[in-house]
This record gives structure tokens, C-alpha cells and sequence, in this order.
């Protein structure tokens, strides 16, 4: 009896350590196929490099980083005010029934596919840049749009639950010293909750420079560094989805290599967000 | 209890499409076009690359599995540098190219079933009919950046090419010397890339202001967009074959080992009477006048 | 403080910090309100232009000229097929993870390097599963363009997933279930599973609904894995397209506007359809 229970012990254990297995797995291929090219290149020159040219073996992603950046921070710009807005409103101001209505509403947003995304860009806001702007449409303007929304649901939640935590007694301290709802919110409650809602804020980022398929669908993909709002914009992601499935030998390396980079945005984004603790008063 | 009942609904489920799709674990491993039948008429094989072959390729394969019908051909895109390194990679039983092979690729075994010429088009809206290889090099590198340079109405020209593993920007950037030796291919860092043939036929029937390069195949089946001409020459079978229109590239099917079963079978098919004859009426050149 | 105290002095301040509460409040309401709208907004366009081309022809027929005509009835059961597949795998693993690190395991450095692990696995974007999954699963294993490598790729993606919701419904099973189990002489494995698991189900069961709709939602991954392949796979070494994919491909490349609103149409509905269940389950069990 006791033997059966270690055995299930260690099968559960087996399945727990599976995760890790798989980190472990992933980063392994990944840094093994693309650290190659990071040392033939140099590390330095990969990122800062200007030229992305594999056919001629010049491996630069300054400009996919570059549009990597400026995506994200476009989408953040348009979304973090409506995000945090959403989420006062929620904590603050909405009945629970709208509350109750609303929350289902957001879970959609977060659940539909990011190739929707990708065809609402694609058929409304590429044309509608194209209109407006004069140009071509796809564009730094256009990721921005559709990337600020895909991550309005992680902006929310998080910042919702930050702001619901701060303990009520702030709240009422401030009331009770004659201040406003507005300025209770303002000046006592959103600062309480900062630390939850940077967290927020920066588990949004995460997922902005993750996103590939929308990208690709309405950046343009060009592999220059974006002018202005209306350039074409490769991302990171990007880069690797266009030309996976035909780089071969040192190309192939050169994409692992980029997705070496990626990784590692992404997991000091995790670990940052991670590390900032959640709750007021923490 | 409404826990068990959805429980049983999913198990069910899974019942059923196990037994729908014949779950068959294991025993079609083995890639068939390796397998030894006798008169090589089952099986299945994998097929992927060239967007411009693409289209051909399903209608050769819908064809021959009515006369086969025990066979199952699974094809797919992504590019003739896609299908030239599945080929080579073993993924796929048939990679198909819209280009010469380069040097370090010559290790595959290849089979040209047509030629297919690359029609420039524009959008209908565009005033501009006919185009020098001269102009076309231009506004290719970014030299002649506006239509009213080249006889249109003003507007900023968006260059619209293909991603680099694409055969048909290969023999594009080739032939129209956008590629030169010393420095490689010289298109204007600022175009729009898209992905396959449809996605460049997509992006130019959607802007006025866009030029862009596909398969004529492809190209003269499409409402949305406009051929023009080349040093006066028109897109048309004829041009293509006298080679008075220049631009034009092969048909390559690819294989990793001489091919065997299945994909052999398929071959064979498509090299010979039957398969040139759906090849040529699909507007694509047969291989062998 | 200082702030509050002169503000509130004359009548005139009084006003000032009314109309910035009006005006930041109706910011707030704005901001609630666009999120909604661009929820309608987005999800109304396809609707309304997907619904036109929908019917039961189109969803029983299969896909003809590379997807310009026809319907797409064999993607649909692909789409199925391939959930299933990842799910059939990643559940019992996932669910076992979670009764792990809930029932078994101590605070320290394992549990810690496990949950880092969890979290990792959650973040990384999906373009890196499917360059993960195509040089290990297709190319390296030799499973070239299958259910199998699209399966696989798709577990670790939906793993998380699992493990947490797992993790917090088992966390949810009162104390006392366990205590009377084990009073009555049964060992901890026992406990586990037939009183604590069947108690917990509810709630395992909204994450694997839940990781039903990220696998019907995931493209860049599956693109690489289980291919793009027209047709009903007839084994789980073939490949196949997904309803993601699918949408994709004609998307880019514009083969035909009407197949792709009414493909998208179909990939909203059945992701309403699935948050809707997870919503129902999760309002009805887990939090009565």
C-alpha cells in the first residue's frame, strides 16, 4: 500500500515537473539553434544592427526591435488610460449589476482569437488609415489600435483586482476627511494600488510584444526602422512568422536567434511583473 | 449528475471522431511515399511551397484522385523556399518551387511540370498600361517613387513584393536585374511584403497606388486587378513562350530521393499527356511544347 | 492633505472639485464605454458580415478551390480533432500537476522552480511554440505535418492554463472532505481521488473548456506544426487546418471576402459558445 502511494507520489510529481521540463526543452532548442549566429555576429551587432538582409548574411534586428517597441508602446498609450478607466469604473463607480454584465464582456475580449483581430484590422482600420492618411494603411498606427485593445482585458482585470484589494479603510479615511469620490479615487486609492496596476501595466507590454498573427495581418512588415506612425513596421514576431518557413541553415539560426531576444524581453517582463507585488500596503 | 452527463457528451464525442476519422495510431507513420505498393495507387503524401504552384498542384491532385481514389495528396503554401527546404528537411513527400534551384540546392531531385510567367500588376483604377523593365527597375529601388514619373495620375507609389524565400520574387528581382551580383537584391527596404501570391493580389486590388509582381496563372484568374504590358510586350501565353515577354520562370516539383509509391505515381501523372493537358488549360505552360 | 483642507474653503473650490469629479468621472464612463464598444464592435462586424454566408451547406460541405468555394466542414472537424487531441494529453497531466503541488508538495526550492516554470510556459508567445514545435516536433522527431506535433506543441501552450484552474478548484474542496476521508481509514491517494477530484471537477472542467478556446484561437503555432493542409485528416500522423487557420490563409491571401467573414463568423460563435460554458460553470460550482 504505502509502495502504491509513492509510486502515484512520483507520477504526480513527474507531471508537476513537466512544465519545467518544457521551459527547460524550449529554451534549450531554441538558444542551441540561435546562439550560432548571435557569436558569429556579435551579440551587440545583432541588436543594434540597421540591416536585415539574411540573403546577404547582414543579421541586424535594430528595426524589428524598434517595431517591437513602438507597437507596444503605442498600444499602451492607447490603452493603459482606458484600461485603468474601465477598471475604476468597475471598482468604484458601477452598480454590481453592470459589474456583472461587463466582467463577462471583457472575458470575451480576451477570448477571441487574435486572427479576428487580425481580419478587423485588416478590413476596417487598414482602409481607414488608408483613407484618412493617404498612404498605404498598414502601419505602426494600425498595430497600436488593434494591439491596444487585445491587451484592454490584462490592463482591466489586473488593475480591477488591485484596486478592489486597497482595504476599504483608506477609502473611508479619506471620505470622512471631506474629499470627493473623485479625489478619494485619485489621490488615495490608485496610489494604494500602484504597484498592482504598474503590474498591470506591464504584463499588458508582455503581451503586446508577444502577438504575432494580428501583426503580421496589418504592420506592413517591412524591416526598417518606422519613420513615423504611418511607416510600415516589422515586430519581432513578425520577423520570425514571415520568413520561418523557408530560412534554412545560418537564416533559420538568425530567426532563433531573434526569438533568443524575444524570450528574453518576455521573461524580464514576467519576472518584473512577478516581483512587484500586487496588493496595497504590501 | 450534470457533471457526468457532460463528462459522457465529451467521451462520446471523442468516440465519435476517433471512429469518424479511423484513428489509426502508428500505422501511417511511415511516409507513403516511401512505401512500396504494387501498382502505387494508395496511400498518402504530403505536398508544400510555392504559392503560384499551389493553386496548379490542387487541381492536378483533384484530378488524379478521381481516377485514384484510394489516395490522399495533402498540400499546403507558404513559398518556394518553404518547399524547397521541406523537401529537403524530409517533411514533406513533394516540395514545389516557382524557381531555378541555386547551387546548394542542386541535391534535390527535380521535375519541372510548367512554365508560368510573372504578370506585374496594378490596380484597375491606375491610368498606367505599360511599363519599361527600365521603370519597373526604378521604381523597384526606389528611384522613381511617384506614378506621374511613369505617365499615371499623382500618388505616392506602394511597392508591394513578396517575402524573401519566394520563388517568384527570386525570378522577379532576377530577371528584371533588381539582383545584381555585388549587391544582391537592391529592392526598396521601404515595400510592403506579403506572403503568398494571393496575399499580393489582395493588397493590390485594395490600394490604387500599388504595384506589385505574381504568377500569371494566378493573375489573369483574378478580377480586382490589372496586367500590364513590359517594353510593350503583353502578359499572354504566346509572349511567354516566343519570349518576347521576359519574364518567366518554371515549374519545379522536388524531391529529397528519386521518388517512389505514391509520390512517383503522382509524378508521372502530372508529366505526362493528362496532367500537361490540365496544366495548359489552367493557363500555365506545359512543360515540353 | 494640505490639498483637501484649502480646496474646501470657499464655495468657489467646492465647485472646481465638483466639475473634476464630473469631468473624471465621465472620462471613466468613456473609458468603460469604448471597451465595450470595441468588443461589439469588433465581434458585430464579423457577425453582420459573416451571417449572410452562413449555412448549413457551408458548414457540411468541404472546402473546394483552395478554400474559394465549398464550405468548410473537414475544418471544422479538425479544429475538434485537434483540441481533443491536446486535451486528451494535457488535462490528465495538468490536473495531476495541480493535485501535486496543492496535496503532496512543501513550501521550498522544488515547488518554487515548479511555479516559475508554470509561469514561464504561460508567457511565452506563441510564434516560439510554433518554432519550438516545428524544429522538435516536425523536423527533429521526424512528425513531419501532424495532429501529433500540432497536439503536442498545443499541450505545453495550454498547460498553465490547466494547472491553475486545476489548482485553485482543488484548493476550493473544503478541508473537512478530506478530514472525514481520511477518518474513515481510506490512504491520501484514495481521499484524492474519489472525494476531493470528483468535488473539484467543476472547476477543472471550466479550464479545460477554457483551454479548448485558446487551442480553437491559436494560429501562429498550429500553422507550423499540423500544417495547412485542406482535407479530413484520416490519421493523427496527417495534417489538417484549423478554422484559425483557415481564416488566416484566406484573409492574406483574399480568395474570397464571403468564406472568410462566414469562417470567422463560425470561430466567434463557438468561442462565445465556449466562454459561455466556462462562465455558466464557473457562476454555478465554483462560486455559488
Amino acid at each position: 500500500m504505502k509502495a502504491c502511494e509513492h509510486m502515484i507520489q512520483l507520477i504526480l510529481f513527474i507531471c508537476a515537473i513537466i512544465a519545467v521540463l518544457g521551459v527547460i526543452l524550449i529554451s534549450y532548442f531554441i538558444i542551441n539553434e540561435g546562439y550560432p549566429v548571435i557569436r558569429k555576429v556579435g551579440i551587440w551587432e545583432f541588436i543594434s544592427g540597421q540591416k536585415w538582409a539574411p540573403t546577404k548574411e547582414i543579421y541586424g534586428i535594430y528595426p524589428m526591435i524598434a517595431g517591437s517597441l513602438l507597437v507596444t508602446i503605442g498600444a499602451l498609450v492607447l490603452g493603459v488610460p482606458i484600461g485603468i478607466g474601465c477598471a475604476i469604473f468597475m471598482a468604484e463607480l458601477a452598480r454590481p449589476r453592470i459589474v456583472e454584465i461587463l466582467k463577462p464582456g471583457i472575458e470575451l475580449l480576451a477570448g477571441i482569437p487574435s486572427v479576428i483581430y487580425g481580419l478587423y484590422g485588416l478590413t476596417v482600420i487598414v482602409p481607414f488609415i488608408r483613407k484618412v492618411f493617404n498612404n498605404q494603411g498598414f502601419s505602426v498606427l494600425a498595430g497600436s489600435i488593434v494591439l491596444a485593445v487585445m491587451i484592454l482585458p490584462t490592463i482591466i482585470n489586473v488593475s480591477e483586482s488591485a484596486i478592489r484589494s486597497v482595504p476599504k479603510e483608506y477609502k473611508e479615511a479619506s471620505l470622512s476627511l471631506g474629499s470627493s469620490h473623485w479625489q478619494s479615487i485619485k489621490n488615495v486609492i490608485v496610489p494604494a494600488a500602484h504597484s498592482g496596476i504598474t503590474a498591470a501595466v506591464i504584463l499588458g507590454m508582455g503581451r503586446a510584444i508577444g502577438e504575432t498573427m494580428a501583426v503580421i495581418m496589418i504592420a506592413g512588415n517591412s524591416p526598417l526602422v518606422p519613420e513615423s506612425l504611418l511607416s510600415p513596421v516589422r515586430t519581432l514576431t513578425g520577423n520570425i512568422g514571415i520568413e520561418m518557413g523557408y530560412a534554412s541553415g545560418e537564416h533559420q539560426q538568425a530567426l532563433f536567434a531573434t526569438g533568443i531576444v524575444l524570450f528574453v524581453f518576455v521573461m524580464l517582463l514576467n519576472i518584473a511583473a512577478n516581483l512587484i507585488p500586487k496588493k496595497a500596503g504590501e | 449528475m450534470r457533471i457526468r452527463k457532460i463528462l459522457a457528451f465529451i467521451c462520446a464525442a471523442v468516440l465519435l471522431i476517433g471512429a469518424f476519422t479511423g484513428c489509426a495510431p502508428a500505422e501511417t507513420k511511415v511516409p507513403a511515399g516511401n512505401k512500396t505498393e504494387e501498382d502505387g495507387v494508395s496511400g498518402s503524401i504530403t505536398m508544400n511551397g510555392s504559392t503560384s504552384v499551389q493553386p496548379l498542384a490542387e487541381e492536378l491532385a483533384k484530378v488524379f484522385k478521381d481516377k485514384n481514389p484510394n489516395t490522399t495528396i495533402d498540400i499546403q503554401g507558404g513559398g518556394s523556399g518553404v518547399g524547397i527546404k521541406s523537401a529537403a528537411d524530409g517533411v514533406v513527400d513533394i516540395g514545389m518551387s516557382s524557381r531555378d534551384l541555386k547551387p546548394e540546392e542542386k541535391s534535390l531531385k527535380e521535375f519541372k511540370i510548367a512554365v508560368d510567367g510573372i504578370a506585374v500588376i496594378v490596380n484597375p483604377n491606375n491610368k498606367v498600361e505599360d511599363l519599361s523593365t527600365e521603370q519597373i527597375f526604378k521604381i523597384y529601388t526606389g528611384e522613381i517613387t511617384d506614378w506621374k514619373e511613369v505617365g499615371g495620375d499623382s500618388g505616392e507609389i506602394t511597392v508591394v513584393t513578396r517575402e524573401e524565400g519566394s520563388g517568384t520574387r527570386g525570378a522577379f528581382i532576377e530577371l528584371t536585374k533588381i539582383e545584381s551580383k555585388s549587391e544582391g537584391d537592391r529592392t526598396v527596404a521601404s515595400a510592403i511584403t506579403q506572403g503568398s501570391t494571393g496575399a499580393v493580389i489582395a493588397t493590390i486590388a485594395g490600394d490604387p497606388n500599388a504595384i506589385g509582381y505574381a504568377s500569371f496563372g494566378s493573375a489573369k484568374e483574378s478580377t480586382g486587378i490589372k496586367m500590364i504590358s513590359i517594353d510593350g510586350k503583353a502578359c499572354t501565353e504566346e509572349n511567354i513562350y516566343s519570349g518576347e515577354y521576359k519574364i518567366s520562370r518554371p515549374f519545379l516539383m522536388l524531391t529529397k530521393a528519386e521518388p517512389t509509391g505514391l509520390a512517383k505515381a503522382f509524378l508521372d501523372f502530372i508529366l505526362g499527356e493528362e496532367g500537361q493537358t490540365v496544366i495548359s488549360g489552367h493557363n500555365y505552360l506545359k512543360a515540353v511544347k | 492633505m494640505n490639498e483637501l483642507s484649502e480646496s474646501s474653503i470657499t464655495s468657489g473650490s467646492v465647485n472646481k472639485i465638483r466639475k473634476n469629479e464630473k469631468t473624471a468621472f465621465m472620462f471613466v464612463w468613456a473609458a468603460a464605454a469604448i471597451t465595450v464598444l470595441a468588443l461589439i464592435v469588433i465581434v458585430g462586424s464579423v457577425l453582420v458580415n459573416g451571417i449572410n454566408h452562413l449555412s448549413l451547406e457551408f458548414l457540411t460541405k468541404e472546402p473546394a478551390n483552395m478554400g474559394k468555394d465549398g464550405g468548410i466542414f473537414s475544418i471544422i472537424i479538425t479544429t475538434v480533432y485537434l483540441a481533443l487531441f491536446s486535451l486528451l494529453i494535457a488535462a490528465p497531466i495538468g490536473i495531476c500537476a495541480a493535485v501535486f503541488l496543492t496535496e503532496y508538495a512543501k513550501e521550498g526550492l522544488v515547488i518554487s522552480l515548479i511555479r516559475f516554470g508554470i509561469e514561464t510556459l504561460a508567457g511565452i508567445p506563441s510564434i516560439i511554440f510554433g518554432l519550438f514545435g516545428y524544429v522538435f516536433f516536425v523536423v527533429f522527431l521526424k512528425f513531419r505535418y501532424s495532429m501529433v506535433s500540432g497536439g503536442l506543441t498545443l499541450t505545453f501552450m495550454i498547460l498553465p492554463t490547466i494547472i491553475r484552474t486545476a489548482e485553485e478548484s482543488v484548493k476550493m474542496v473544503p478541508i473537512s472532505y478530506r478530514e472525514g476521508s481520511l477518518a474513515l481509514g481510506a490512504t491520501k491517494w484514495q481521499t484524492i481521488y474519489k472525494v476531493v477530484l470528483p468535488a473539484a471537477i467543476p472547476g477543472i472542467l471550466t479550464g479545460v473548456i477554457l483551454g479548448i478556446g485558446r487551442v480553437v484561437g491559436e494560429t501562429a503555432a498550429v500553422i507550423y506544426t499540423a500544417g495547412s493542409s485542406l482535407g479530413l485528416p484520416d490519421s493523427i500522423w496527417r495534417p489538417g487546418r484549423t478554422m484559425a487557420v483557415h481564416l488566416y490563409i484566406l484573409a492574406s491571401e483574399g480568395l474570397s471576402k464571403g468564406n472568410m467573414y462566414a469562417t470567422a463568423t463560425v470561430l466567434i460563435i463557438t468561442v462565445l459558445i465556449i466562454n459561455f460554458t466556462a462562465n455558466r460553470l464557473i457562476k454555478q460550482f465554483v462560486r455559488p
